[in-house]
């Protein structure tokens, strides 16, 4: 391999470039060139897979943002993300808004959301902010019931057609476009967000709060600010996947799926964007099997064994990687990387 | 009034379940500083261990409550072991990841074996009729009581008298002078995970014998987390006094509020509007201590 065997970087620009090398920009171009050449050979199933992983790595960006990079434990994603999906699909179904309207206000009105319930960050940590957003997603859904006449309540509420400049987005092609973009436009906005002032600050606050606050980061707003931009994401993710069902309903929503995001952050490694990605794939993926494999469980075994196998699995995984990998999927693959730039030496130069 | 005094009575019924339940918890949390969101499980997987010995195996009450103990103190031993000892020191979302993957393996666990059916054995349970003028005591809220009294009596006698209880106490105080005096801080841990079971499975048996034993049960973890909040996450009596008040309050709420409501069910977001008031404005609870952060 003619990897480099350590950092050549020298100067700034270099230093802060998104892509290193040209092996680097070359799998990037090669993964867009895959991405938009995916519909022409994969079938409406795999379409609709890829879909959901979209949209899941658009709101673990956003969690990552909060927990990998601020270190603001959220287990009440799942619930941002519901705030994003009625509020589109309220404007688009009662009041007529077109879908790339609608969008943006999800994204706003989730963050908004996000801002209230990160108020008691300010006081509390761990444990106890991690109570907060359980109560945070639950107070959501209950009253997102409520208010029956604007969100149908426990029924659901139908939302119409998405359409894009004169491009109605009614089949699974269309909408993979659309989701992928997303996506790119995520993970581009995330990469940068950590490189700012404020990511520097995030990091800081999540390294040490104390040291932060004494080297003049302004916690309360940095924390604030962590939760608007983590809720942003959740709220597009929410209004993509109510477009994409054309339904909006609270099973959408389910607490445990706020669980599975963070455990797709742990899988994949907090704190890094390329982990995101890789935690909703591999735990996307585990869910297909899982779907695969359920069938013939359930009939070898006994008819729930595909219900459980779904739990334990995903529950057994997570217990690995905490236990085996706690710095996840990215990490290993670095340490590979790694191993092969510096073969036939154990470690990489250093000065 | 008396619309509100059977409130009250249904509501100490309830709040006595909600206070058993944090008592696991808040030992768990004192011993180790482990947060164990994996506690409600525990209930659900003593409802279901109590129907398996009482129906299936046809035990008397007595031997099916000593066998039912015998599988958590297990459960606890394993769980100690396999998943927390190896993450002794890290940091608290690994920690409170771990307890939240184990919910869900437990609650896999209890899908596979019973098959998330509605098991009922009411009427297996001793009952108690009383009734105070116009109200009716419910059976299950004195025996509830009674349970909680004794196994609250019996975890202060352990605490106070025997050689483990002082460890377990010592080491809620300070992990490092316990250390260092020779205590093996694994072996109080595995004590307080084995408590922690014993008494959620024995929850999980009490909320099973009057209402069945469903996958509804791990949901009362996630009030009994409202209720270790409001007593203050690393008190005893705290967890007691506000399981009681909340099981009243959210009796209360849901009594008068929920027909006014176009949506109902008040009852069970009621816990969490308490979590989030008392997190905001009196974090440590009503009986905890306030943590001071020295640098």
């Amino acid at each position: 391999m003619g990897g480099r065997t350590g950092t050549f970087h020298e100067n700034y620009t270099q230093d802060m470039a998104l892509f290193g090398s040209g092996l680097h920009r070359g799998a990037i171009a090669l993964l867009f060139i895959a991405l938009f050449a995916g519909p022409f050979f994969l079938s409406d199933r795999m379409l609709t897979i890829l879909t959901t992983m979209g949209i899941a790595v658009i709101s673990v960006h956003g969690l990552n943002i909060l927990t990998g990079y601020c270190g603001q434990i959220s287990i009440g994603h799942s619930g941002f993300m519901a705030v994003g999906g009625y509020t589109s699909a309220i404007l688009c179904a009662h009041l007529g808004w077109p879908f790339w309207a609608a969008l943006p206000c999800a994204a706003l009105a989730a963050g908004l959301a996000g801002l209230l319930f990160g108020l008691p960050s300010l006081k509390i940590k761990g444990f106890y902010l991690i109570m907060a957003t359980i109560a945070a997603q639950f107070i959501i859904i209950w009253i997102i019931i409520q208010l029956r006449s604007l969100t149908g309540g426990t029924d659901g509420l139908l939302v119409p057609k998405a359409t894009l400049g004169g491009i109605t987005l009614n089949s699974k092609e269309n909408y993979y476009y659309l989701v992928m973009v997303m996506v790119v436009l995520a993970t581009i906005s995330a990469q940068n967000i950590v490189r700012t002032r404020a990511g520097r600050a995030f990091i800081a606050i999540r390294d040490n709060e104390l040291a932060a606050e004494v080297m003049g980061v302004r916690l309360w707003s940095y924390k604030l600010q962590a939760f608007f931009i983590g809720c942003i994401y959740a709220g597009a993710a929410g209004s993509l996947l109510v477009h994409y069902v054309r339904f909006a309903s609270i099973e959408q929503f389910p607490f445990m799926d706020s669980v599975w995001y963070l455990g797709m952050l742990i899988v994949g490694g907090m704190g890094s964007i390329t982990g995101a990605i890789m935690g909703v794939v591999a735990l996307k993926v585990l869910d297909e099997l899982v779907t695969v494999a359920g069938p013939i469980l359930a009939a070898a075994v006994a008819p729930q064994a595909a219900a459980s196998l779904a739990l334990i699995s995903h529950g057994v995984v997570i217990i690995i990687f905490l236990i085996y990998e706690p710095r996840g999927l990215y990490h290993t693959w670095e340490m590979i990387k790694i191993y092969f730039q510096v073969w036939p030496f154990s470690h990489q130069q250093t000065d | 009034m008396t619309f509100f005094l059977q409130l009250i009575v249904t509501g100490l019924a309830q709040g006595m379940v909600y206070a058993l339940i944090a008592i696991g918890f808040v030992i768990i949390l004192k011993c180790s500083e482990v947060f164990n969101i994996a506690q409600g499980h525990f209930v659900l997987i003593g409802g279901y261990l109590g129907w398996t010995f009482l129906v299936p195996f046809h035990l008397p009450i007595w031997a099916a409550l000593l066998a039912s103990i015998g599988v958590a103190v297990v459960m606890g031993l394993l769980i100690e072991r396999l998943m927390l000892r190896p993450l002794i020191g890290q940091p608290v979302l690994a920690v409170v990841m771990m307890t939240i993957a184990l919910a869900t393996v437990l609650g896999g666990l209890a899908t596979l074996l019973w098959g998330a059916e509605y098991k009922a054995y009411h009427g297996l349970l001793p009952t108690i009729n009383m009734t105070l003028g116009a109200i009716s005591v419910p059976s299950e809220s004195l025996i509830g009581l009674m349970v909680s009294v004794v196994c609250v009596a019996l975890l202060m006698l352990i605490f106070k008298y025997t050689k483990i209880g002082l460890a377990m106490r010592a080491t809620a105080e300070d992990l490092q002078v316990v250390q260092s005096v020779g205590i093996k801080a694994t072996t109080v841990y595995a004590f307080s995970w084995i408590i922690a079971c014993v008494v959620g499975v024995i929850g999980g048996i009490l909320l099973g014998g009057v209402s069945g034993a469903n996958m509804e049960l791990a949901n009362i973890g996630l009030k009994a987390f409202a209720v270790v909040l409001l007593g203050g996450v690393n008190s005893i009596g705290g967890a007691i006094v506000a399981g009681v008040i909340l099981g009243m309050l959210e009796n209360v709420a849901a009594g008068y509020l929920d027909p006014l409501l176009p949506g109902g069910g008040l009852a069970q977001v009621f816990p969490f509007f308490v979590m989030i008031i008392v997190l905001v404005f009196r974090p440590h609870g009503l009986f905890g201590l306030a943590s001071i952060e020295r640098v």
